[in-house]
């Protein structure tokens, strides 16, 4: 009996952890469902534009409050039915699913960027510089989350790219704690002695040996901010402090809805449950995503 | 113990620091002259302008203007509003029972539902039941719950008629207010049918409330059960021929319930955020209201002192979740 040795190569590799990845992400059937639901809400969100029956700020006159399609009175050139000044629902549905999805890329991506050169700082250097990085991350915790964007919002003045930044701030020491915490677990293991006595510069280490090495909590991380993203920007369209009217951004709809609730329903309906749907198939792929990830879950 | 509170009480000093110079700086950090902000519309004279900053202060050096800031804080100076003119530390404690109130209810909602269902779940791993509770507590996760407050209100008040749409209590009862807290006063009003209005307002609210604590308990629950039941004194326990209900509510429970407990702690902080969004919307005359028509006002120096005011009150709760924590378990405490 003889062992053979295969000498995968770097692509093999890849291929082959990408496999084991897909095997236990598909284990789980919400994590698809969400993963389907995501990617449909993309294709939506890149192409509004083209898909949308009307245009999402004209207003039809005589259209006002029309029920949806299938109700008494509805009109089948409007499905989902139109708002108090004669909009088409469904074409500001789907411009919204482009705000929503805009919002989740950007307060993930500044939340995630600065929250790992801040972790990675924090946690590779130590000392001091961790003890006031960490102090400020308390700080900004300390808050509940909504208030201090709100906060941060009236200091910005109101306004969607203002409020993504709010959001993304408020997000960043999650991101920074996570790293942190990974980094220094992973300061402690060979391969990065190794890498140092061959003479690797510390941003190197950092960010070429440790880096990769810590990012599974941060992908799940990101995904569930992702979620919260839209909801806190939505929440912040609805308190009148994010996107402002007319901006098809599914919480500022709500916010103008409000008046009609025990009147028409489907205004204040349909963004509400756009925004359910769009977060509840995030979180749906996060859980799938940390069952993955998560080496502790895949032997259990 | 003590060692262990000193160094937890230690740990928040430079928090707090952190959170009188964030309540500090925002209104200096507004675009334009703070001064001309509160005089608003109005405008003011030159030599108005002048009192003003030398009264509040404005015109000396920041760092001077800060420890005098943190000094008047300890006096339980906190500003006054520019609104009502009123002390802004007096309109909180007025206003905070309601928030309270709904707070505690809530918290009290999500805990009694949130615990059975997540222990059920673990112990029917794999069932119809476990599947639909933990769908159901995903859903409620995933809700954005301005929203869901507004259809509660659709199904509830508008179309069944079952509860009020806003507000404390119905404006046929007129009682003093003795320790804000509505239900309590009601009963103590001794009118009739005052305390079933109280709680009658309270109904959605706290449910709205309490529907992402519930579903972030419920899974917690579940995944600190399933971790216990896997555990070798549960087998040993079982094995021993101990009844399957003594085993989980002894055994199991009693040490997946230290994760929870701090869980639910963890809440506290989610739940003012909550309060904000769900006090908009039923007129709830609570903090988070108030806050949000502080900021729409501009009225600054209440959002200044209600910001730390909330962050104070977030901190000592957490504080008293990490003591509550090593006090169930040594382990944290002799670290």
């Amino acid at each position: 009996m003889s062992d053979t040795f295969v000498k995968l190569t770097d692509a093999q590799i890849r291929r082959r952890m990408l496999a084991e990845f897909w095997f236990y992400f598909s284990r789980n059937r919400g994590a698809v469902i969400g993963l389907c639901v995501f990617i449909l809400l993309v294709l939506m969100a890149c192409f509004a534009d083209l898909i949308v029956p009307h245009s999402p700020t004209m207003q039809y006159r005589g259209m006002e409050k029309l029920p949806p399609a299938w109700a008494a009175g509805g009109n089948s050139d409007f499905w989902l039915g139109t708002d108090a000044v004669g909009r088409d629902m469904l074409s500001r549905l789907i411009k919204g699913s482009q705000y929503s999805m805009f919002i989740g890329v950007v307060v993930v991506s500044i939340a995630l960027v600065g929250g790992i050169v801040i972790g990675l700082i924090s946690g590779f250097f130590g000392g001091w510089v961790d003890v006031v990085i960490m102090r400020v991350m308390d700080v900004i915790l300390a808050f509940p989350s909504l208030l201090l964007a709100l906060v941060l919002v009236a200091v910005l003045g109101p306004g969607l790219t203002n409020a993504m930044i709010a959001i993304a701030i408020v997000y960043q020491p999650h991101f920074a704690r996570l790293t942190r915490a990974a980094v220094m677990s992973e300061l402690k293991r060979d391969y990065v002695s190794a890498a140092r006595v061959s003479g690797a510069g510390n941003l190197r280490l950092m960010f070429r040996t440790i880096l990769p090495n810590c990012l599974a909590p941060l992908i799940v991380q990101a995904t569930l901010s992702f979620s919260s993203a839209v909801l806190d920007a939505a929440a912040l369209g609805f308190l009148g402090m994010g996107a402002q009217p007319p901006t098809a951004e599914w919480g500022t709809m709500l916010a103008e809805a409000r008046e009609f609730i025990l009147s028409h329903w489907w205004i204040v309906t349909f963004p509400g449950l756009a925004i359910l749907i769009s977060v509840l198939a995030i979180n749906l792929m996060g859980d799938g995503l940390r069952d993955a990830l998560d080496p502790k879950l895949k032997r259990s | 113990m003590i060692r262990f509170i000193f160094s937890r009480l230690l740990y928040l000093v430079p928090t707090f620091l952190g959170i009188t110079i964030v309540a500090f700086s925002f209104p200096r950090l507004l675009k334009g002259d703070p001064v001309l902000l509160m005089a608003g519309e109005r405008g003011v004279s030159p030599e108005r302008h002048a009192e003003i900053s030398a009264q509040l202060g404005f015109d000396r050096n920041i760092v001077l203007q800060y420890f005098d800031f943190v000094g008047r804080l300890f006096q339980g100076d906190f500003g006054n509003s520019l609104v009502t003119k009123k002390p802004v530390l007096s309109e909180f404690l007025t206003l905070f029972p309601a928030t309270i109130e709904l707070g505690f209810v809530a918290i009290v909602l999500a805990t009694l539902v949130g615990v059975p269902i997540g222990v059920l779940a673990a112990i029917k791993r794999g069932s119809w039941f476990d599947q639909l509770s933990m769908s159901a507590a995903l859903v409620g996760f995933s809700m954005p719950i301005f929203w869901w407050g507004l259809l509660l209100i659709i199904v509830f008040s508008g179309n069944l008629g079952w509860t009020p749409v806003s507000g404390r209590i119905s404006l046929m009862y007129f009682f003093p207010n003795v320790t804000g807290f509505m239900l309590i006063d009601s009963l103590l009003s001794g009118q009739k049918g005052a305390f079933a209005s109280a709680l009658h307002h309270l109904i959605l609210p706290s449910i709205v409330l309490a529907t992402i604590p519930l579903a972030v308990i419920a899974r917690q629950t579940r995944s600190a059960m399933l971790e216990v039941l896997g555990e070798d004194y549960v087998r040993t326990a079982r094995a021993k021929g101990m009844p399957a209900r003594r085993v989980i509510g002894v055994h199991a429970l009693r040490n997946a319930m230290i994760p929870v407990v701090t869980t639910i702690g963890l809440q506290i902080g989610v739940l003012l955020a909550g309060a904000i969004l769900t006090e908009t919307i039923f007129s709830w005359p609570g903090i988070g209201k108030w806050m949000i028509d502080s900021i729409s006002r501009r009225d600054y120096p209440a959002v200044q002192s209600g910001l730390l005011l909330v962050a104070g009150v977030v901190m000592l709760v957490n504080l008293l979740v990490d003591l509550t924590y090593g006090l169930i378990n040594p382990r944290i405490r002799n670290k």
